[in-house]
């Protein structure tokens, strides 16, 4: 379907298009798509080790790790506590902060690291969010998440504000339960993808500084899609407790 | 795969693109004109401005990356590619 020269281009060594293309595993009868596997793990074990090392010696006075963790989870309380208010954001931040570091750490583990060194017989190590699965099984975990907000709040008068302000608007409700989990799914995977993409093609046209902006923002997007997805999902579990 | 389809799928894919940039580019350019009309206004709120200004822009960014996502299924993930 494309030229062949599309595929082996002598330029892009350092970032080939391949999308769709996958390292698949089979796991006990499943199948999982590899790269995305071992860059998630490399990502929950760096996260793991940072608490742990921010964790260890609690002093008083913070220093070093401990500092470090303090001022993240100071951003990821302010997030919380921004969209949830006073009474709610407490029992919310574990959720929103571990999707704000997941995403944060995946989109910057496939912005900074030089995962083409590593070369794989199918598919290539990357943002791990570049792979839809993964922004869906986000995306839906929100979804779980805020109802579980609002029906444990409510209980089954949640349902009632499918028929708010007016019952005329009880499909448009309806289909905003499923238009939410779409939209954010799609908006960190075309984000992370497009980054790559353009790099790779500018990568094609001009392999030498030209795409070193290009990569500055992408780091730069990868941190405000993952700011994003975490307020987003913080305000729809807001919504629901209201 | 049939020549027809393909060529539709990548006219389509461009067309995607470039249909989904005009909506959300008039909106950046207005959310931007806007803040820089705020900071001049109250240069102390730069800051906040700044945030939201971010914040906002990523949300209008999506609507283009949606686009970027169909024309991206229609080149690697064809539905009528058999």
């Amino acid at each position: 379907m494309y030229p062949d020269n599309f595929y082996s281009n002598t330029f892009t060594l350092l970032a080939e298009a391949e999308v769709g293309q996958h390292f698949y595993w089979n796991l006990a009868g499943a199948l999982v798509h590899g790269q995305v596997l071992v860059v998630i793990w490399f990502v929950i074990l760096f996260l793991l080790t940072v608490s742990i090392l921010g964790t260890r010696k609690i002093s008083q006075i913070p220093n070093g790790w401990q500092n470090f963790t303090e001022t993240a989870l100071d951003f990821i309380v302010d997030i919380a506590r921004n969209q949830l208010g006073e009474s709610f954001y407490r029992e919310w931040i574990p959720f929103i902060g571990t999707l704000f570091l997941f995403i944060f750490g995946c989109n910057w583990a496939g912005a900074i690291i030089p995962w083409k060194l590593i070369a794989l017989p199918e598919g290539e190590f990357a943002a791990p969010t570049n792979d839809i699965n993964t922004t869906v099984a986000l995306a839906l975990l929100t979804s779980i998440a805020y109802f579980y907000a609002g029906l444990s709040k409510k209980g089954l008068g949640y349902f009632k504000r499918y028929v708010q302000p007016i019952p005329l608007l009880l499909p448009i409700n309806i289909l905003e339960d499923f238009t939410k989990p779409l939209s954010l799914s799609f908006r960190l995977f075309g984000n992370v993808l497009a980054d790559e993409l353009t790099i790779t093609v500018l990568t094609g046209l001009v392999p030498l500084i030209i795409p070193l902006p290009i990569m500055v923002l992408g780091v730069f997007a990868g941190s405000v899609q993952a700011l994003i997805f975490s307020t987003l999902a913080a305000a729809y579990i807001a919504e629901a407790l209201e | 795969m049939d020549s027809i389809i393909s060529a539709a799928s990548v006219i389509a894919a461009g067309l995607s693109i470039g249909l989904a940039a005009i909506g959300p580019g008039i909106g950046q350019g207005n959310a931007a004109g806007q803040a820089v009309e705020g900071i001049a206004r109250q240069p102390e709120a730069e800051n906040k401005i700044r945030g939201t200004l971010l914040l906002s822009l990523a949300f209008m960014e999506a609507l283009t990356i949606y686009g970027l996502v169909v024309a991206l299924a229609l080149l690697f993930a064809n539905p009528f590619n058999s």
